[in-house]
Order: structure tokens, then C-alpha cells, then sequence
């Protein structure tokens, strides 16, 4: 074999894949790990381990895989990290740990979140929880949001012995893990349930159905029931629109709503009793992660659809990874194209859009070259669907009923990266909240290093 | 889960039912809502808050069975519970956080039609526990399908019911009503109406007319109610403001109502259109282009 080429992942058929929700990614199978676990030569200075958010050991794990010791990789896998079968689906490795491999600068870099994933896996069918041993000291701890950042951070709390209850808004635990990302892509009975069942184990407690700034406040939690410290990971928040005419029109949806009736409420299964428009013709506006999965779950739910983004292929911001798979499975990409205005009929119903067309001038303040209107070249894309997928903005319901927490301008909570803490004292916060919209692995970095932070916090 | 302790059928498909739920009756207050699912499988539909006990940590929600989640819900008994009972989500009543003194001095006057009535009731309720009366005006469509009346009456200033087709109270449509007082003399400083959009419509063209400023309760199509969807966005003074978060309660005079009646019908099935069209009457005829 070949050793500067990784070992191909199985895949669905591209044809086959467009036409249901079954996951598109079948992963390796023991003897394909092993075999890829090979490639790596176990760097005595890992650079693949500074390129990981939560720092596992991959070297140590993928040294228990050469051996076929997968349990054992497993718990040199769950000292780090709370969602392995999760990461090893949606991390963007390409830029992290398997960026930096030095098999990389060669040949491929070593698979490294096909193997995290396989672990998992196994481990997941094979009944092997997460080892947790600390002694609990009795000191509460309450975490917002049991999204990636809330899970990390409330199963590395357990860990370390803190009593744990996570506050979710929704009436199931998972936060984007749940609504956000499609079952295709990251499966959630099979899954996501499974690894919140094992953050559970590590006695973390989940109380659904609480608003945090409405149900009770982060100061009430404090002073009236006990908390000690809280973590806020309660996610990104208002989805964004263009401000364009039309906007309001019947057929318009943002991402998160398209996305959270088909995921969370599970719209694509017909026996769903939350409805979802089943368009003919659908057009997602934005160019990232959730355009492309907004745009796949249109696809699989019977529609012609297109991308349609302002800039060119290169400035995506979605990962190559997506790109591919949506291209694979007959998704339209409408580059350089922006939309002005959305068309309806004389019902209020959408039929339309007027996009104009883009070219890419000099580079802007993100560095990346900016999309200026071509005169005269507007145009009229005939449709019945528009999903906004432009990112959100901070949701305000924490940050308006917390006396004394900072937020800066685009009012994202303000906390230090190095361990969470805000302007208040006790509170931590991390992921989406702080930093605004990114991914499930820099969520899970802030949540490990907040929980770093309220130990360092309740232990003086 | 979310025990039901108390139901009972007001009317003809519209039910009250009190239901344990701590959290949400510890820190509610009028003009918030809920948002309820029956079953692990259900669909999460938004009500609003008829009433609350503080003490025994119950929510009393009023419905109307309209689609075939309501319908559901409708077959609970006490004793069952509800899988999911989330809030208190949006934005309290504006006046509850107004000064008392300054509040006393306002001649307020509320306006229910049809279901809104429950929604009115803790608002006019809270002020009455505040030492203020307001003048209330509950509307519907015919005697049987009034409700919550003596509750009402226990609460409000003066009560004025009136039925569209003239068989118990006034005679007319709440609009008339509006009319006549203001006729008969009475002045009004602020005036808040809460019921079908349609009807909310025609209240802010009747206040605006006679320069009452008017509080609206929307209550929009909503996934999660916690501002991450987007559904229930609607325009108001031509900006898109979010009803779960912003609102619902919203300056009815700035309320783009024909784009919100339109967006309500995006879900709409044939079935549900009808149903509509039952209850609001021929309002729902299709031929106006507002709805689908």
C-alpha cells in the first residue's frame, strides 16, 4: 500500500444519498483503521495535538489503534474530549489537526478524524462508557446551553468532581448538535443521544425546558438555588436576513428555522406532525456550513436547489469537505450572484428572485477580495423557496437579565479565551455566545477551557 | 412532565386547562406566553398565559382546537401531563414595569375577541391587584362561545361584552363597541387588544381614527420561540422585529397586519383554511389575496 495515500472512507453513493437521510459517511471499518493508523509516525513533537482545540493525545490514541486496542483508545480519546463520535464527523480537520500532519507535506495526511470517529463508534456499539473515578466534592456548578460548548464543559466539571446540571432551552439536549446539523451528516438517536447519555454517566444532570434569563435568572441561580459558578454556552442566536424587499414574503425561511423543523422536530420524516415546505425550486443564500446543509436537506426533501453566494468558490467559507458532497449530490452553485430583491405573486407568495451578478474587486477588511455589483446584469432566478443562511446575531435573553455582564459591540458576551471568565464574577461563558457563529470543535475548546477556569475559580 | 391538574371545555373547542409547572409560574408575568408539547413526538405550539398561582406553581392556558395538535391536546384529562411546558417566553406587558402612580392615572381600556379574552385576563387581573380598574371589552361571535365572563367581570373596571350577532350584551363587532364608548363620552388614554389578527387589525384602525394609542398581542407562526428561528418575525414601523423575543406585544399602529395574516397561512392546511374561515368568518373567503 501506499503510504502517502489515506485510506478511502466508504461513502453512500452520491445518487442514492440525495434521495434520503441516511448518514453519506460509513466510516472505517477495524481493519481500514488499523491500516490507516499505520501512516502515522507518532511525532515525538506532535503538531497535530496543538492543532486540536481540546488537545487529545492523537499520537497515543492512534497508537492503541495500530495495537487493535480500540477501548483503550477510546479512554485516551474521552480524557479530552466529551464528543468523539461527533468531532470525528464535523470537525474541519483539514485546518486543524490534519492540517498540521506531517504526513501532510508529502502525501495525505493521516485520517485522523476517521479514526476518532471509528473509535467512538466501536466503542459506542461495543458498550464502553467513559471512565470517571473523582470523588465528587459537593460544589454545584450550573452550565447553559447543552450545546457542544455546555457539554464539554459540564463533563469536564464532572470529572473533576463537580456537581453538574446543564439548563437547555429546547426539550432535548444537544443544542446545534440536535437542530442545527443534519441528520445525514451527523446522525442523532444513533449518535449525538448516545454521547449525551455518556456525558450523563459521568453524573452530569440535563433539566430541559429552562430559559436562562426567563425561566429564572444566572443571579437567581446563584443565590437561590446554589450555584456556585455558571458557564453560559447558550449558542448563537437571531438568524440574520439581507434587508432586501420580499424578505417577509410566504416561502422566505432563515437556515435555523428550515433547519431546526427538519432536525430537531423532525419534519422529513412524514409521520412528523411540524410541518416544513417541500419547495420545488430552492435557493439558499450564503456560501458556509449551514448554507450547505440547509441546501442538502432541501435536496433530499424533493427540490432542485441552488447556492447562491456573492463571491467566488474560493472565498466559501463551508468546508471543502461539504462543498464536494453537495456538489456530488447535484446541488447547483450559483457563484458571484447576489440577490436583491424576492419576487412573489399577487398572494404574497414567492416566486421569484432578482439577483444581480458580482465581481471581485480589491480585498476588504476580512481579506479576502471584495464582491462589487456588475452594472445592468440583474436577472430573475424563477423559484418558490429562499433560505437565508447568513449567520446570526447574538440573542439578548441572557445578556439583558445579567446585571453586570460585559458585552462588546456586536453584543457577544465578553470572556477571556484563556479560561472563560466574563465581567461577572462566577460566570463563565464560551462557544457560539462569545465569539459568535463558528463550529462544534471551537465551542468545545472554550467549554474545556472555562472548565479549566471554574475549578481554578472554586478551588481558591 | 407537566402534570394537568385542572381542565375544563369553556365552550365549544376552546379549553382551559391549569397545569404544574414551577419554574414558569414563579417568574411569569402577564403578557408572556408558553410553549407546550403533548407527547415525545408532538409539535411545539405556543399559548398564551391565561393565569397563574405563584404559590402552587400552576399555569392556566386557554386553546381553541384549530389543528390537529390542538385537537390532540383537547383529549388530555387531568391527571395526564404534558411531555414539554416551556417559559415564560417574551417580553412582559409593557405597563408592568411602568410606575404605579404614573400607571393609576391612565384610563386604559382593553379589547378581547373571541380566545384573546384569556390572554387579557392577567393583565386586567394584575392591574386590579395594583388598585387599578380598567375598562375591558370582550367580543365574540355569539353568546355560547363567550368565555371567561365572571372572571372578567371580578377584575375589570367596567365590563362590556358584545356579540357580532346581538345575542347577549352590545350588539356588533369590538370595532362598534370602541365606537359607541367613546361616544357615550368615556376617554381613553391607552388602549390594548388582544384576539384574531384580523379583528386586531380593524381595533387599530378604529384607535388610530379616534388617536388611542394601541398595544397588539401577535402570535405568529413560532419554532422555538427563544429567537433562534426567525418564523415569527413580523414588520413593525418597517423594520423586522423578531415576536418571541421583541415581543409579542407590539405598537399596533406600526403593525404591518396583512403581511402578518399572510405569514400565518404558510403552514395552512386545506383543513386548517377552513377552520379559519369558520371562526373568523368570511374574512377567510380567498378571494382577497391576503391569505393563500
Amino acid at each position: 500500500m501506499d503510504v502517502l495515500t489515506k485510506v478511502p472512507v466508504r461513502e453512500q453513493e452520491a445518487q442514492v444519498r440525495a434521495k434520503n437521510f441516511e448518514e453519506v459517511c460509513l466510516g472505517y471499518n477495524m481493519e481500514e483503521a488499523v491500516a490507516e493508523s499505520q501512516r502515522c509516525i507518532n511525532c515525538k513533537n506532535a503538531q497535530c495535538v496543538k492543532g486540536c482545540p481540546v488537545a487529545i493525545d492523537i499520537p497515543g490514541f492512534i497508537s492503541k489503534v495500530k495495537t487493535g486496542d480500540i477501548a483503550g483508545a477510546y479512554q485516551v480519546i474521552s480524557e479530552s474530549s466529551a464528543l468523539p463520535a461527533v468531532c470525528g464527523r464535523v470537525c474541519p480537520q483539514e485546518t486543524q489537526c490534519e492540517g498540521k500532519c506531517l504526513r501532510g507535506i508529502k502525501g495525505d495526511p493521516v485520517s485522523i478524524g476517521k479514526l476518532e470517529r471509528f473509535v467512538a463508534d466501536w466503542a459506542r456499539e461495543n458498550g464502553i462508557k467513559p471512565q470517571c473515578n473523582t470523588a465528587k466534592n459537593g460544589k454545584k456548578v450550573a452550565v447553559i446551553g447543552s450545546g457542544p460548548a455546555g457539554l464539554t464543559c459540564a463533563g469536564d466539571l464532572a470529572r473533576m468532581g463537580y456537581d453538574v446540571t446543564i439548563f437547555e432551552a429546547l426539550h432535548e439536549a444537544g443544542g446545534v448538535l440536535v437542530y442545527g446539523i443534519p441528520e445525514f451528516r451527523l446522525p442523532k438517536k444513533a449518535v449525538v443521544a448516545k454521547e449525551i447519555e455518556n456525558v450523563k454517566a459521568l453524573g452530569v444532570k440535563i433539566e430541559t425546558n429552562v430559559i436562562i434569563g426567563k425561566s429564572v435568572t444566572i443571579d437567581e441561580l446563584m443565590e437561590e438555588e446554589g450555584f456556585e459558578a455558571v458557564f453560559i454556552g447558550s449558542g448563537a442566536g437571531l438568524p440574520k436576513f439581507m434587508g432586501i424587499p420580499g424578505e417577509n414574503n410566504n416561502g422566505v425561511f432563515s437556515a435555523n428555522e428550515y433547519l431546526t423543523r427538519s432536525n430537531l422536530m423532525k419534519a422529513f420524516d412524514e409521520n412528523s406532525t411540524t410541518p416544513i415546505m417541500r419547495g420545488k425550486k430552492v435557493a439558499v443564500v450564503g456560501g458556509g456550513n449551514v448554507a450547505m446543509d440547509a441546501a442538502r436537506t432541501a435536496l433530499r426533501l424533493g427540490a432542485e436547489v441552488h447556492i447562491v453566494y456573492r463571491r467566488s468558490e474560493e472565498e466559501l467559507p463551508a468546508r471543502v469537505e461539504e462543498v464536494h458532497h453537495a456538489k456530488e449530490e447535484g446541488i447547483i452553485f450559483d457563484l458571484l450572484t447576489n440577490p436583491i430583491e424576492i419576487l412573489a405573486d399577487e398572494k404574497g407568495w414567492v416566486n421569484g428572485m432578482k439577483c444581480i451578478r458580482m465581481q471581485l474587486g480589491e480585498p476588504d477588511d476580512s481579506g479576502r477580495r471584495r464582491p462589487v455589483e456588475i452594472e445592468g446584469s440583474e436577472f430573475v432566478m424563477e423559484l418558490d423557496t429562499v433560505i437565508m443562511a447568513l449567520g446570526t446575531s447574538p440573542n439578548p435573553l441572557i445578556s439583558s437579565t445579567t446585571a453586570g455582564l460585559e458585552v462588546n459591540k456586536h453584543r457577544c458576551i465578553v470572556a477571556e479565551e484563556s479560561d472563560g471568565k466574563t465581567s461577572k464574577a462566577g460566570v463563565f461563558a464560551g462557544g457560539d455566545a462569545v465569539t459568535g457563529a463558528a463550529t462544534v470543535i471551537l465551542a468545545m475548546g472554550a467549554g474545556k477551557a472555562a472548565a479549566k477556569g471554574i475549578d481554578e475559580y472554586l478551588s481558591k | 412532565m407537566y402534570k394537568i391538574v385542572k381542565k375544563q371545555e369553556l365552550t365549544t373547542n376552546i379549553y382551559l386547562m391549569e397545569v404544574e409547572a414551577k419554574r414558569v409560574a414563579k417568574s411569569c408575568l402577564p403578557g408572556q406566553f408558553v410553549i407546550v408539547r403533548m407527547d415525545e413526538n408532538g409539535e411545539r405550539i405556543p399559548l398564551t398565559i391565561c393565569d397563574y398561582n405563584r404559590e402552587q406553581g400552576t399555569i392556566t392556558i386557554v386553546f381553541q382546537t384549530i389543528g390537529a395538535g390542538t385537537k390532540m391536546m383537547a383529549k388530555l384529562e387531568e391527571g395526564d401531563s404534558f411531555h414539554d411546558f416551556v417559559g415564560p417566553l417574551g417580553c412582559p406587558s409593557e405597563f408592568c414595569k411602568e410606575d404605579i402612580e404614573t400607571l393609576k392615572k391612565k384610563r386604559i381600556l382593553f379589547v378581547a375577541g373571541g380566545v384573546g379574552a384569556a390572554p387579557v385576563y392577567p393583565q386586567v387581573k394584575w392591574l386590579h391587584e395594583q388598585g387599578i380598574a380598567a375598562d375591558v371589552i370582550v367580543g365574540s361571535k355569539t353568546q355560547s362561545l363567550l368565555i371567561l365572563e365572571k372572571e372578567m367581570e371580578a377584575v375589570a373596571g367596567n365590563l362590556y361584552v358584545t356579540t357580532d350577532d346581538g345575542s347577549y350584551g352590545r350588539s356588533g363587532m369590538v370595532t362598534k363597541a370602541i365606537e359607541d364608548l367613546v361616544g357615550e363620552g368615556k376617554q381613553y388614554d391607552v388602549c390594548v387588544a388582544i384576539g384574531p389578527m384580523i379583528m386586531m387589525k380593524f381595533v387599530c384602525l378604529t384607535t388610530k381614527k379616534l388617536e388611542i394609542p394601541t398595544v397588539v398581542s401577535l402570535n405568529p407562526i413560532m419554532v422555538d420561540g427563544t429567537g433562534m428561528c426567525g418564523a415569527c418575525r413580523v414588520t413593525v414601523g418597517g423594520k423586522i422585529r423578531f415576536a418571541c423575543v421583541d415581543g409579542p406585544e407590539f405598537d399596533g399602529h406600526q403593525v404591518n397586519f396583512d403581511e402578518a395574516m399572510r405569514r400565518q397561512t404558510i403552514y395552512k392546511t386545506a383543513e386548517g383554511r377552513a377552520l379559519l374561515q369558520l371562526e373568523e368568518g368570511d374574512t377567510h373567503h380567498g378571494n382577497c389575496g391576503v391569505c393563500h
